[in-house]
């Protein structure tokens, strides 16, 4: 794979849900190591963008290319070589730690299993815990063994649905570092949803900034900052968001 | 078909079993409380009348066939409704798993949890009733096969029912069975029931099967029809159900009902 390989190729995807737009006409690329943000209030269709991505949502239309193939004809090829965390799904809560990642290094298919789930469960600083039951794991735990989940299969294409969401500032800055480290030494795509602002400016080389399904802005945070005049991603959002809404008020759905 | 998957996830239902002991329940306790009953009823009646010889035996027999069936569907239903419960939904179909791997997964925890039943079944009724399963001899193998096979078409169409309507469709997963009883005739047969219930029996391969036991146990032979019904009508309605489940999966997908499932 070459530096600027294209990875995730997107083209006017909409996904419709009863008549109304989750995701319209949204279109973007994802270079082989480059980290992009999904940025957006709640609603705005980002983790529908992601689970489109994952073959979880057909979309309405639009076309999606993931490593130059399509889900038609390579669904099975594709999800293997990629893989999806977030801090809001579970791994069986009646299951060991240990046995959640032995099955899922068997889903995978990955071959040194025993080494890799040592490995990732050092790294994320769970081997103390491997015997326990998943269910007893603190929320930030369990957040912590699914990004091991997730990076079993040493994907090329990564998936982060709010990752660090249930993480404390010490843990999110380590599982930034580790996941900035992957993408320097592998060369693996990250596509990140956040609202933590932080892990947007460290993470991500580009930003995509949704509003009701569409792209609004889009750039590094410094060039979103300079286009609003603003001194914080924070800033923008929040005046991205109260823009678009009838009120600043307004109850946000989801 | 990758056999690692299906490994895997047979191997993720095994470990969920050995860490809930209701699981084990549904293996020995219910069984063998069916068997208790249907045993000693029958041993009641024997004394109460002797029009129907091998009355012992027969119930018996329906008793036990009837939990393979039974399980068989139960399972592949549970196996997916663990994942739910978990919450492990996203995880499974994020994953390169093919929908034939999932269901074939449910399918050898199935018939593992029927064989298991009746191996348990088998041996406390010639415990309590003298009463040896093995004498239906080779027969006892095509019955159990297709009532398994039935189990499975029932299990995936509930399935499938499960990601088209969701939570309120998880009910079906212990009624289903009960539907299609009084037409399997696993108790009685078939001539006993009225005329359009009949029609009903003889679509429904359990009926066959059972007719053909209690042929088997009161004659010693069992007419090769039963089983030609029963296969032909089984293939028939693992192919429907087959077509129903991915259409349900695929309706699934477009409606986000996969991702948001129990969400
Ligand atoms: N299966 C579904 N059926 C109907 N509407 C849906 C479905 N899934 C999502 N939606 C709607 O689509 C819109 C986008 O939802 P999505 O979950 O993608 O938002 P999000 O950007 O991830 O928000 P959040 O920051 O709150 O996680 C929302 O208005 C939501 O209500
Ligand atoms: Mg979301």
């Amino acid at each position: 794979m070459s530096e600027n390989e294209t990875v995730v190729e997107i083209k006017n995807l909409s996904k419709e849900f009863k008549g109304k737009f989750a995701v319209k006409d949204l279109s973007f690329d994802v270079k082989k190591g480059e980290i992009l943000g999904l940025l957006g209030a709640n609603g705005a269709g980002k983790t529908t963008t992601i689970h489109m991505l994952l073959n979880l949502i057909t979309p309405t239309s639009g076309s999606i290319r993931i490593f130059g193939k399509d889900f038609a004809q390579s669904r099975i090829e594709i999800l293997s070589r990629m893989n999806f965390g977030s801090a809001y799904q579970f791994l069986p809560y009646n299951l060991k730690v240990i046995e959640n990642l032995r099955v899922f290094a068997e889903i995978y298919s990955v071959d040194d299993a025993k080494e890799r789930i040592a490995e990732l469960l050092d790294l994320f600083e769970l081997s103390h815990l491997k015997n326990n039951s998943t269910g007893m794991l603190s929320s930030g735990e369990q957040t912590r063994l699914n990004l091991c989940k997730a990076l079993l299969n040493k994907p090329d294409l990564l998936l982060l649905d709010e990752p660090t969401a249930s993480l404390d500032p010490d843990q999110a800055d380590k599982v930034r570092k580790i996941i900035l480290d992957l993408q320097r030494r592998s060369g693996m795509s990250v596509i990140n949803t956040s609202h933590n602002m932080i892990d947007v400016h460290e993470l991500c080389d580009r930003i995509l900034f949704m509003q009701t399904g569409t792209v609004i802005a889009q750039g590094t945070a410094t060039e979103i900052m300079d286009t609003y005049q603003s001194q914080s991603l924070e800033e923008v959002f929040i005046m991205i968001a109260r823009q678009n809404s009838n009120s600043p008020n307004t109850i946000s759905n989801n | 078909m990758n056999f690692r998957v299906v490994k895997a996830l047979v191997l993720k239902y095994l470990y969920v079993c050995s860490r809930n002991t209701f699981r084990a329940l549904d293996v020995f306790f219910w069984p063998v409380m069916d068997l208790l009953i249907w045993g000693f009823m029958s041993i009641y009646m024997m004394r109460v009348t002797t029009s129907v010889p091998k009355m012992v035996p027969m119930l018996i027999s329906a008793i036990i066939l009837w939990n393979v069936l039974y399980r068989a569907q139960q399972v592949v239903c549970v196996a997916f409704l663990d994942d739910v419960w978990s919450r492990n939904m996203l995880n499974i179909w994020a994953a390169p798993i093919r929908p034939i791997e999932y269901v074939g997964a449910g399918y050898v925890v199935g018939f593992m949890q029927a064989f298991i039943v009746v191996v348990v079944m088998g041996i406390l009724a010639g415990f309590f009733y003298s009463y040896n399963i093995l004498e239906l001899g080779l027969h006892l193998a095509i019955l159990f096969a297709n009532l398994i096979i039935m189990g499975w078409s029932l299990g995936l169409t509930v399935t499938g029912l499960f990601l088209r309507f969701g939570p309120p469709a998880e009910a079906l997963a212990w009624a289903v069975p009960f539907i299609f009883q009084p037409i399997s005739a696993v108790f009685y047969p078939v001539d006993i029931l009225p005329p359009w219930m009949q029609t009903l029996a003889q679509i429904t391969p359990a009926s066959h099967v059972f007719e053909g036991m209690r042929e088997l146990i009161s004659t010693g032979h069992m007419n090769t029809f039963h089983i030609y019904a029963a296969v032909g009508l089984n293939l028939l309605y693992m192919s429907i159900a087959a077509t129903l489940f991915k259409s349900f999966y695929e309706e699934a997908r477009k409606r986000g009902f996969l991702a948001k499932y129990a969400a």
